[in-house]
This record gives C-alpha cells, structure tokens and sequence, in this order.
C-alpha cells in the first residue's frame, strides 16, 4: 500500500522584513519522512518550529520552497481540489462551521460541499452526531456552542466526507479534561471503525500518550525526532510525577526506591515523587509509600511536553 | 474501509453548481431569519441611495445642464449605473471581506475545499440588502426612459439590455481586482475602495466633465465610463466628447471583458503571492 504522506527534503523559506532588512527565514529544512495509511503520528514541536507551515504544505496552501511532497499520492498544490476529497484538517483555533448558523445545517451546506451522495451524507451525519454526542444541540446556532460542543461540531465537519486522512492542529486547546477525554476516545474509534490515518499537533502530552504511535519531534523546521512515545522517553529520560495526598504529616520520603523526592507542602501532606517509568511502575511507587504512610489520594503528572521537546533539542544540538 | 458515496466523473452543471447553491441559501435563510434587521438594512441602503441622488437634483437645480446633460438624462446614466453597481454589489459586494479572512487565517478553510477559492469567496455571502438600492437604479431608469424623448429601436432596445449585463459584470470585476490586491496590500481596503466607490461615483457622472487623468483612470483603465455613460449618449441620440464617441457605447462587453481579464489576473498572481509559490 502506497504511504499516505511523503516528504521529501521538504523545505520552505519566508522572506522577512524587519526594517529596510529582508532576511531568509527557513521554517521547514529538508524534512523528510513518510506515514503509512492507518498510522497515528503526533506531530510535535516548540511555537513556530515549523508545524502549520508543514501541514499547509501537505494540504496544498502552501507552495513548498524546495522538496518534494505527496499527500494521498497526489501533489497538494497543483491536484488541491481532488486531495480535498481525502484530507479532513481540524484547526484548533478557526472555525470551519457558519457561525450564524445551526450546526446540523452546517452539516447540510458540507455534505454539498463535498457531494456526498444524499443517503450517505445521512448516514455519516447521524453516526457522528450519535458518536460525538450532539444530538442536544444541532439546532443551536454555532455562536451559542460552548468551546468543547464547538471542538466537537468542528471534528464532525472535518470527518463528514469519511478522509482516508485526518489533520488536527491542537485539537483539545482550552478543552476541560472530560471533553479532552471524551474527543480522544471520539478519535480512538474513528480509526478501528474506518483505518483513517491521523496526523496531530498538540501542546498536551495526554494526546500524544493516548492517541498516537509514533512521535515526530520537529525543532527549527527540522526533524529531531522519528519513532514512538517510549523510545522517546526513554532518550530524553522523560520522568513522570506521582502526588501523594497523605492521612498524617510524614517526613519527606527520599528512599522510595526508583523515585527522586521532589518537594514537601503542608508539613509532609504532599509529596511529589518523580520516576521513571522504565525502571518502576506508579502502582510500585504507590505500594511502597503505603507501607509507611496511608494513602489519602493521588494523581500523575504527566510529562510537560514543552520539557520533552526541549530536551529533544538539547539531545540533538549536543 | 467505507469510501464515502461521492458523484465522480463528469457532472453535470446542476450537480457542479450543488455545492454554491447550498451556501448561498444557508446566507439567505440566515439574513431573513433576523427580520426587523433585515428590513432595516434594507431602509438604510435605500436612503443612502437617495441621498446620492439628491446631490445629483441639488448640482442641477444649480447648473441645469453638466457635461451636455439635463437632469433627466443624467438620471438615466445614474440609473443605469446604479442599479448594476446594486447587483455586482449583491452578487460580489462581499469579497472585501477579503482581508479579514487573511487575517483571522480562515481563507485556508476554503482551500481545504473541492471547489476553486474565488468562486467560494464570491458564493460565501450574498447581500441581500442591495437589493433595495438595485429597485432604486430600476426606479431611475424606468422614469428616465418615460421623461426622455427616446427613439426607441430594436437596437437600441439590446443595446440598453446588453448596457446592464456589461455594466454589472464590469462592477463585478472591480470587487475582484480589489479582493486580489488585498493579498499584498496590509490594510489595503481604503486603497481599493478608492477606486471601487470612486468608479461607482464616477460612473454616475457625464464622463465629458472629467479632468484629464480621471479620464485615463475611470475611461479607459477602469472602464466605468462604459458602464453608463456612453450607452446613455447612444440611447439618447447624443454624440459624445471627441475622446469618447457615442458609437463605442457597443463596446460595453468588450469593457466587462477588459475588466475580468485584469480581475482575475490581480486575483491569480494575489493566490500565488498567497502560496508564496513566486509571482
């Protein structure tokens, strides 16, 4: 089967002018790598690494500097309206959706768009509206939407004409932890039910841990890093946080094996425990507190992955 | 995997013009639903319309004859002119909207969709409260043709006809050509709209009062001149300036053609300077 996207020394440069000045800015350099159809790529990088420069070149609004690229085997920009048909593309943070208007009937306009057949366009509309749970509100004009109802409408109208492939430039931003929760499952579905290959960019490691299989790391347009979310971890030693909420005040617990004691609040309450998670598991962490002191609560912190991808370039600066 | 159920292959124009047709309904449900906003949108722009004629009456009541006209021959020429300035605005007022769409960076949802990006743009919206000022124009036209002493011929009769399809596709172009300079220009909406409103005011006007350079801009570079004034001269009988006599009045299409030619050349290199793919 023939790759869904292919680079090759993808590269483009801007002009910026700063005064009298104009300098060359090159915000993608010579990437290369490909995804096979079905794959699940988190696409990660710092602001302005070259992330959205890239998705407009595989989409075709952007014309590339140098380099080649095929998106679904066609050329982005000259065979646009043909790759239309097979890219949906979610942004976080424009709408896609007629914001006077009903949801369902931005729904309507799109399957015209992109000429669904009248019973197809019923079927998709009612798998996803049932799917992404917004039966209660397709009569609501889209300005009247909450941000996570939005997100929702907006991923519903990116996947109404079924996309072999699938874009989402930071798709959970601003969403509160239930609707991120409920998108990714949205997500995890859509592609055992259809194989759609999912291409994403995101600030939160939670994505990048539930959704996706393979990691690229992109730093100053160049690619930094190409495989999957533990090998990732693994080269930056990326630690995750366990907090203990704890029934008495305790001494700082510095000799839980595998863990690097972090901090103390409220006389001992809290504890923040970092480890690594190739050398112990939380439940290990956990278990080994509890024999000193009862567990009231906990929580895991996650990863930040603005720490991961500095470390990345700091790994690949070196 | 389920490939979606879409009409391939070579359709038909209906099928072609399917997705437009949604959009374009969806904006009409959408202006009528809020009513009293509507109507009075609808008020507005009738008012300001005739506010512009009665500056027109007021300069007459002055000076009874401009540039060889009397105020009911130049009320066909503001006729004429305003209402395919009212339709082009309709149908293509709207892509000054242009810069907004750039800045917000929702022009790139249009190029994520199977159809041309200008002809989205020109089908995002249609503005239905133009509607008002077109009734106006066909007022002044229809009085116009009553009080002027007309001699009425099967010509003549196309000739007005194909005045109104030409005038109204070359208004159309001027919106074009402005929504493609938007690509370079950073707030260049109060440049265009220079030349898009100030073509609209000089297409209303006797082109034989002019001053030297108006004459170059709205004669001939945009030809605004063609839109109304000379097919009047022709409809009445009048010979024109010598710079621009009555019987090039048949070449209003050729005006319109002119005009989209270099529409639709500002909007391409405009896309391409867009893309950054050189140009």
């Amino acid at each position: 089967m023939n790759p869904i996207i292919e680079t090759r020394g993808l590269t483009r440069e801007f002009t910026v002018r700063a005064g009298l000045r104009r300098t060359r800015l090159r915000a993608v350099d010579a990437l290369t790598f490909t995804v096979e159809a079905g794959e699940a790529v988190g696409y990660i990088g710092a602001n302005g690494a070259g992330k959205s420069t890239t998705i407009k070149m595989l989409t075709g609004i952007l014309v590339p500097t140098a380099g080649d690229v095929l998106t679904c085997g066609l050329r982005p920009v000259q065979d646009r309206r043909r790759l239309a048909r097979h890219v949906g593309v979610v942004f976080g943070q424009r709408s896609q959706l007629w914001w006077d208007l009903p949801v369902g009937e931005s729904f309507g306009i799109l399957a015209a768009i992109h000429r669904l057949d009248r019973a197809a366009a019923r079927a998709r509309t009612d798998e996803l509206v049932d799917r992404l749970e917004m039966g209660a509100y397709l009569s609501t004009p889209v300005r009247q939407l909450s941000l996570g109802q939005r997100m929702r409408a907006e991923i519903a109208a990116a996947l109404l004409h079924s996309p072999r492939l699938v874009i989402l430039d930071e798709p959970t931003i601003g969403l509160d932890v239930l609707s991120k929760q409920r998108l990714r499952e949205f997500l995890i579905e859509e592609r055992t039910a259809h194989g759609t290959t999912l291409l994403l960019t995101t600030h939160d490691m939670g994505d990048v841990a539930r959704l996706c299989d393979r990691v690229l790391v992109i730093d100053h347009g160049k690619l930094a890093y190409d495989g999957t979310l533990d090998g990732l971890s693994r080269r930056v030693g990326v630690e995750r946080v366990l907090v203990v909420d704890l029934t008495a005040p305790t001494p700082d617990l510095l000799d839980i094996p595998g863990t690097t004691h972090l901090g103390s609040e409220a006389g001992g309450l809290q504890q923040r425990l970092a480890f690594d998670a190739e050398h112990t598991t939380a439940a290990q962490v956990l278990t080994a507190v509890n024999q000193r002191v009862e567990v009231r609560d906990l929580s895991v912190e996650e990863p930040d992955i603005e720490d991961v991808v500095r470390r990345v370039y700091a790994g690949s600066r070196r | 995997m389920a490939e979606p159920v879409v009409h391939q292959g070579s359709v038909g124009p209906v099928t072609r013009l399917a997705p437009y047709r949604a959009v374009l309904a969806a904006r009409v449900r959408a202006q009528r639903s809020y009513r009293s906003n509507f109507l009075i949108d609808l008020g507005s722009s009738l008012l300001v319309g005739f506010v512009e004629l009665a500056e027109v009456w007021i300069l007459f009541h002055n000076v009874h004859v401009l540039g060889g006209f009397t105020f009911v021959q130049i009320l066909l020429v503001f006729g004429i002119a305003d209402f395919s300035f009212a339709l082009a605005d309709l149908f293509f007022g709207h892509c000054d909207n242009l810069p907004t769409y750039l800045r917000a960076g929702t022009l790139d949802v249009f190029y994520l969709r199977p159809q041309p990006v200008l002809m989205q743009l020109i089908t995002s919206e249609i503005s239905l409260r133009r509607l008002s000022r077109a009734g106006l124009g066909v007022g002044s036209i229809v009085i116009a043709l009553a009080l002027n002493d007309i001699d009425w011929s099967a010509a003549r009769v196309a000739l007005l006809v194909l005045a109104l399809v030409s005038a109204t596709a070359t208004f159309a172009a001027l919106f074009v050509w402005a929504a493609g300079l938007q690509f370079f220009l950073v707030s260049g909406a109060e440049l265009t709209n220079a030349f898009v409103y100030g073509g609209r005011y000089a297409a209303t006007q006797p082109a034989a009062v002019w001053s030297r350079p108006i004459k170059v801009v709205f004669g001939f570079l945009f030809p605004m001149a063609f839109t109304a004034y000379l097919p009047a001269l022709e409809l009445l009988g009048l010979p024109g300036p010598q710079w621009l006599p009555a019987g090039l009045a048949w070449c209003t299409p050729l005006a319109a053609l002119w005009s989209w030619g270099m529409a639709l050349g500002t909007w391409r290199v405009g896309m391409r300077h867009y893309q950054g793919g050189g140009g």
